[in-house]
């Protein structure tokens, strides 16, 4: 090729830039699917550990498993983890698992490990993403040993044979691969409340922030559906309906230790309201702890209020 | 049609579209004012049940006897169709109410069942006192689950 033919003058760089895009496009493509892969808990984590399902029950109870697990029809039995109830939100409409023993619909044939990944990494025992609705963002943060626990106590559960419903959702939010993107950016085991804790309040802060997932319903999302971690708690507006989920920190929450702790355990507010809405199940579920940890969410609630 | 005409043809269709105010509906606030009566009493009783005050017989007794009258006022006029957080402003009984009219009622019910546990033992001291209450407290949850928005 020389200098002198303008023909090939003019090809080369289009050759050159074409090459540069396919190859750098490859790189990008293989980037982005070793980013977006999912990745389970280490072995490490997990190896020699085995479940104490007392102690399950009540890591059940502080996670709120039922509260988005049993079936929507009101008087439906919270041990009954059949599935079936919707969460609205901007990306479509989520459907709650049957997470019962059933061997079929439910996950009545899942190991110990898979339980704990999908729990704490958010990936389903066939090596898929599960969507952030599902609160393994919080789940994250516990002690693998709690939840090896929680698996022993919900091998005991009834099976229940309702079919788990399909998400609806919207283009790309439908591509369970996407959701690889969103944990890359998001998805994260530290605590948000952090500064020297009591040993209450970092009880409490273990309970609300890695079982209780108070912050996924009291605290508002940004664009793509992540926590603003800097309106912690500071209420939000009401993703299934009307209304608004309240604040439970800053200079509108005007409520005392006392005041929560009992409102945890008997669903009266200080003004002797009668919870209702979804927090009513978080409530049934809440009272079953010993009063000491209701005692530890609320010296964590009000610490998190700078 | 003049241009001042098609301004208050649209003003007047403004306001037509506007939801229907709470105001123009005196049973919203008559049956809103049934609910403060029984946050009245209940607020004796549950504080008692909750050790925010001392236990008192003869005020848990008047609180019960109370909350067992108010829960038998009857409701027959205070739930119209077109009183649900669709079609208005200003309350939070959500349609689910007409669309499930049978369980409501049902759980109206029970709610007087509970309030009527509550008056055979108010007056016999904290330790009976306090399942009745809890009671009580359930059946206002029940409802309150299913069939109220939250606040705005």
């Amino acid at each position: 090729m020389t200098v002198s033919d303008p023909a090939s003058r003019k090809k080369k760089p289009v050759l050159t830039v074409l090459a540069v895009v396919a190859l750098g496009g490859a790189a990008g493509a293989a980037a982005l699917w070793w980013i977006t892969a999912p990745t389970p808990v280490s072995a490490a984590r997990l190896a020699g550990l085995t479940g104490d399902a007392e102690n399950g029950e009540a890591v059940f109870h502080a996670a709120g498993c039922a509260s988005c697990h049993m079936a929507p029809d009101p008087g439906a039995d919270p041990m009954v983890l059949a599935g079936g109830r919707e969460f609205l939100s901007d990306f479509g409409t989520f459907y709650a698992p049957n997470i019962s023993t059933d061997p079929t619909h439910g996950i009545g044939t899942w190991s110990q490990d898979d339980f704990v990944n999908a729990v704490m990494a958010g990936v389903s025992p066939d090596g898929q993403h599960y969507y952030p609705a599902f609160p393994y963002t919080a789940y994250i943060k516990a002690d693998p040993q709690d939840i090896v626990d929680l698996y022993a106590f919900m091998t005991t559960l009834p099976a229940d044979a309702t079919p788990s419903r399909a998400h609806d959702l919207a283009f790309p939010f439908n591509i369970r691969r996407s959701v690889g993107l969103w944990k890359a950016l998001y998805l994260d085991d530290d605590w948000t409340i952090t500064g020297d804790l009591t040993q209450t309040e970092a009880r409490g802060r273990y309970l609300s922030e890695a079982l209780a997932h108070c912050a996924e319903c009291h605290t508002p999302r940004n664009a793509l559906g992540a926590l603003d971690t800097s309106q912690w708690m500071l209420g939000a507006p009401n993703p299934s309906g009307q209304g608004r989920i309240p604040a439970i920190a800053g200079p509108d929450f005007d409520w005392t230790h006392f005041d929560i702790s009992a409102y945890l355990e008997t669903g009266f507010t200080p003004d002797f309201d009668v919870v209702g809405g979804s927090m009513a199940a978080v409530v049934n579920s809440l009272q079953q702890l010993e009063k000491a940890e209701l005692d530890a969410i609320a010296a964590y609630i009000l610490r998190t209020t700078p | 049609m003049k241009p001042r005409s098609v301004f208050g043809a649209s003003l007047i269709c403004s306001f037509l579209a506007l939801p229907v105010l709470a105001q123009e509906n005196p049973e919203i606030q008559q049956r809103q004012g049934q609910f403060n009566l029984f946050v009245h009493n209940f607020a004796v009783l549950g504080g008692m049940a909750q050790g925010r005050v001392d236990y008192d017989a003869d005020l848990a007794q008047t609180a019960a006897d109370n909350l067992f009258h108010v829960t038998r006022h009857d409701q027959s006029r205070l739930w119209p169709e077109g009183t649900d957080t669709d079609s208005v402003d200003g309350t939070r009984a959500l349609p689910a109410i007409w669309e499930n009219l049978d369980d409501f009622v049902a759980k109206f019910g029970a709610l007087q069942d509970a309030a009527e546990g509550v008056q055979a033992v108010a007056g016999d001291g904290l330790d009976a006192l306090r399942p009745a209450v809890g009671a009580l407290g359930g059946a206002c949850q029940a409802c309150h689950q299913s069939y109220r928005a939250e606040a705005s």
